[in-house]
């Protein structure tokens, strides 16, 4: 079991009678890939900038290894951050840039010089030691900035949307590599990023956030398997949600629900359900099945958009009470059923079991989810 | 901003420029305010009561007569200033970018110059024997030579020169940014040069415009030296009044007054070159 | 339009500006006393310029000034900048007016402003008053190319260091003076030819104990014609165009 490193209790902040975070609470682990993840204003680059020192908070406390950090000044904190756009010193040599948190701790010479040729081994920029940040391409200032932080040792490294000025495939190649640092290094990584795909990919555990408040925290199998609520399961990948009703409880801690007309028999979720109550049933498209029309299963609609995506096959289908479903097929050849053109009818199903369910939520969230469509 | 700033050191930078700012720049303006509406004393330069005879004075038909003789020359240098540098900041656009870097530059050298010095070198060309009428004599042009120096048009011409680069750079900067594609835009809905003119590039234009009179015609008011070396006994500026008020005559009440008016003259110019950046939708500086 | 004639525009008045300049610097080699007739090369000008030992010492102290006014006004407005740019305080806005009211209004108001407060104090005009003047004049030229410098600047940069260890002072000395540095050495340049260049707020704030170069030519040039002036000119000149492309080759070099 890890050790809780950082503990935020009841954090509050405002900007100009706004508030961004909300009581928050936030226990991190020692030695965890924690993501905080959200839509822009969500609050997560502020929670960020809590735990660096830049803002202080208007209420709550920040314990790290059960020392309070609250009031502490950025310089007093044994926490480093990674910069969106590197924020690396432009008159400075990669080599000053690196050394200067060390020089700052008025280390001698030798132990600097060895120490941040050590860090510049660790993200492969021995040999740029000597030029000037504005030489080096994008990744590789990247790196310098992980360098420059990981130096200090510090106990905790803190990552502000770091990828997010590299293209596609540079991105990629930088998540496997802080995946690996994290590993090597042992530091706790408190990633901050609006990309869920990414945050998915690298994490230990995902934090969500909107409007200042966590809405999920979990591992990134249960944020995608099992959202909290309506804003985890959109905001989360693509997902359809099929209105519901439930016809009964049964005994056998299972529920028979009405979805389109079909009388579906599912997993009694962990909230309290009454016969007569609506509900959303949620499907990823990847666990939609669209079966031909002739099909003794599913609902009935017709294709109306195929995008050939490579491994997948992504289709938008019309029911006929025009609920738009979105289905993704693993590419078959040898599936004569496979191929359905525009227009085609079809009748669309799923595997039991694969569903989530939610309950409805207040009007404002329902709305603001519709909205989202 | 962020909140953690160690204090002592915010506290000392603002304190220090704050007290800089107060002592030197608010403090001086309240004085000349206040000098303004005091009596004149030849003891003490200032004593009560307070009124407004100062003002009154400068309606006085003497001093009536300098300030629209300046005003007027004033007026003058900032129509030739913009006559000339209105069609030479548009030129100036149309060459190429690495000599336009070059012809600014030589453009700015003048103004690194000492202006005394330049004011001078006008005087050696102007003068009655000077360079120009020499020339203009060899040449054949003239019979006589002109008197030229110690005239009105002799004081004009100095400030032109002096002021020239003030009135350039702002039409330059407008110039610059006025994008090639509203020209198309506008010769491609119909509007021949002349209309495209007026009604697209003035308008735009006319912040800058502006600027160019506000660096122009109030300096043109003050320059008290170049009357000095150029325009003899008859053509003062209202530098050369507030001057003579606040160093030879001691009525310190009345060169006050008249620098007042000057700074209402800046403050009314401001406000229109504001206006006129808003109605462009740009913030006004 | 044709091409030529914005080019002959542009030549005409270009050889307006030059014209008396030229003639300046060639008739500060004339042999003749006389300043209209070329009487032969000579360097006797620059001689007499050297010989007088008023119009040295006037040099000197018109070095002095400047060199301390524009010192002066380099730290306290990039300090000002800094603080414009950095600080959230009250008052922000009035700080801005009072900077720019002094870089628009006409410099006869500010100088008679300027003396008005001194002989409210009881400042004995002479080296004091003539530099608390000049720092004032030059005072927006700083901010303005400063601030110019600090709005190209990575508000993270400060953040950075801070986060790295250091205290806002010593980020202020290692990372914020040395990226603005460029903006420093054009600001001080500007300063300094400003300074040596001024006559209007010079001639109302300095005293007999401490005569500087401009008043100096001034009382020389309003009467009649002095050849040494011609000298003095093209020194000055020389020297402004050094200073000027000095700064420009700062700027330029930062920019890469």
């Amino acid at each position: 079991m890890k050790q809780t490193l950082l503990s935020l209790s009841n954090l509050s902040k405002q900007f100009d009678g706004k508030t961004v975070l909300d009581s928050l609470d936030l226990e991190i682990l020692d030695g965890e890939f924690i993501t905080l993840l959200g839509p822009s204003g969500c609050g997560k680059t502020t929670l960020l900038r809590l735990m660096a020192g830049f803002e202080h908070p208007d209420d709550g406390t920040i314990l790290l290894g059960g020392q309070d950090l609250t009031h502490t000044p950025p310089e007093k904190r044994p926490l480093n951050t990674v910069f969106q756009n590197y924020a690396l010193f432009p008159h400075m040599s990669v080599f000053d840039n690196v050394a200067y948190g060390l020089k700052m701790e008025k280390r001698p010479k030798e132990e600097i010089r060895q120490r941040v040729d050590e860090a510049l081994a660790m993200v492969q920029l021995e040999e740029f030691a000597r030029r000037k940040p504005h030489q080096l391409s994008g990744g590789q200032q990247q790196r310098v900035a992980i360098a420059r932080a990981v130096v200090k040792r510090p106990k905790m490294l803190l990552l502000d949307e770091p990828l997010s000025a590299l293209d596609y495939k540079l991105r990629r190649t930088m998540q496997v590599e802080l995946k690996r640092l994290q590993r090597e290094l042992g530091i706790t990584f408190v990633f901050v990023t609006h990309d869920q795909e990414e945050a998915l990919s690298m994490s230990d555990r995902v934090v969500v956030l909107k409007d200042g408040l966590i809405q999920q925290l979990g591992t990134p199998r249960e944020v995608y398997e099992r959202p909290a609520n309506l804003f985890t399961a959109r905001f989360v990948g693509e997902t359809n949600f099929f209105p519901g009703r439930i016809d009964k409880a049964n005994g056998d801690d299972t529920i028979t629900v009405d979805v389109f007309g079909l009388k579906r028999t599912f997993r009694k979720p962990d909230f309290p359900v009454a016969a007569g109550q609506p509900l959303h049933v949620l499907l990823r498209p990847e666990d939609i099945r669209v079966l031909a029309p002739d099909d003794d299963d599913g609902v009935a609609g017709k294709v109306v958009e195929r995008n050939y995506k490579g491994s997948t096959l992504d289709s938008v289908i019309h029911l006929e009470d025009s609920t738009e479903v979105l289905a993704s097929e693993f590419f078959d050849e040898d599936d004569p059923t496979f191929d359905y053109r525009l227009g085609e009818p079809v009748k669309v199903s799923w595997v039991d079991g694969w569903e989530w369910l939610l309950p409805m939520e207040s009007p404002e969230a329902e709305a603001e989810a519709n909205l989202d469509e | 901003m962020s909140s953690v700033t160690q204090q002592p050191f915010r506290t000392a930078v603002l304190v220090l420029v704050w007290g800089w700012l107060l002592f030197l720049v608010l403090t001086p303006n309240l004085l000349v305010v206040g000098a303004s509406v005091m009596t004149r004393d030849p003891g003490s330069f200032l004593s009560l009561p307070l009124n407004l005879d100062a003002y009154r004075q400068l309606m006085n038909p003497l001093y009536l007569d300098v300030f629209l003789h300046s005003l007027y020359m004033a007026a003058m240098t900032t129509l030739i200033c913009l006559l000339i540098g209105y069609p030479f900041a548009w030129a100036l656009t149309k060459v190429g970018k690495q000599r336009q870097m070059l012809l600014i530059f030589l453009l700015i050298v003048p103004f690194w110059t000492n202006s005394l010095v330049r004011t001078y070198a006008l005087k050696l060309l102007l003068a009655t024997n000077g360079l120009l009428n020499n020339a203009l004599m060899s040449l054949g042009i003239i019979e006589e030579p002109l008197r030229m120096l110690y005239t009105e048009g002799a004081v004009i011409v100095g400030l032109v020169y002096l002021l020239l680069p003030f009135m350039i750079l702002p039409l330059y900067a407008v110039f610059d940014d006025l994008r090639e594609d509203l020209l198309r835009a506008s010769h491609d809905l119909g509007a021949g040069r002349l209309a495209t003119f007026v009604h697209v590039i003035v308008p735009l234009t006319l912040p800058g415009v502006l600027a160019g009179v506000m660096l122009v015609l109030l300096p043109a008011m003050g320059l008290f030296f170049v009357p000095d070396i150029l325009g003899g006994s008859r053509n003062l500026l209202v530098g050369n009044v507030i001057k003579n008020q606040f160093l030879d005559a001691r009525n310190w009440p009345f060169g006050a007054a008249a620098s007042i008016v000057l700074t209402l003259a800046m403050a009314f110019l401001m406000f229109a070159h504001r206006l006129s950046k808003r109605r462009i939708g740009e913030d006004g500086v | 339009m044709s091409r030529w004639l914005p080019r002959t525009y542009l030549t005409l008045v270009y050889v307006l500006l030059y014209v008396p300049i030229i003639v300046l610097v060639v008739f500060s080699f004339n042999d003749s006393r006389s300043g209209y007739e070329w009487g032969g090369l000579s360097l006797r000008w620059y001689e007499a310029l050297f010989n007088n030992r008023a119009m040295v010492q006037a040099m000197w102290n018109s070095l002095w000034l400047a060199l301390s006014a524009a010192t002066v006004s380099t730290m306290i407005g990039a300090l000002t900048a800094l603080a414009l740019h950095r600080y959230r305080f009250r008052g922000k806005k009035l700080l801005n007016g009072m900077l720019f009211i002094v870089m628009m209004s006409p410099e006869i108001v500010l100088a008679i402003s300027l003396l008005a407060l001194f002989l409210l104090v009881g400042l004995k005009l002479g080296y004091v008053s003539l530099l608390l003047a000049h720092v004032t004049f030059c005072l927006p030229f700083v901010v303005i190319t400063v601030m110019a410098r600090l709005s190209g600047f990575d508000e993270r940069l400060p953040e950075a260091a801070r986060d790295l260890g250091a205290s806002d002072f010593t980020m202020t000395r290692t990372v914020l003076i040395p990226v603005i540095m460029p903006a420093l050495v054009a600001g001080w340049l500007l300063g300094f030819t400003l300074s040596l260049d001024d006559v209007v707020v010079s001639t109302f704030v300095s005293g007999p104990s401490y005569e500087i170069l401009p008043l100096r030519i001034y009382s020389m040039v309003r009467v009649g014609l002095k050849p040494e002036v011609n000298a003095l000119g093209t020194l000055l000149l020389v020297f402004s165009l050094f200073m000027l492309i000095l700064s420009q080759w700062i700027l330029l070099r930062s920019r890469r």
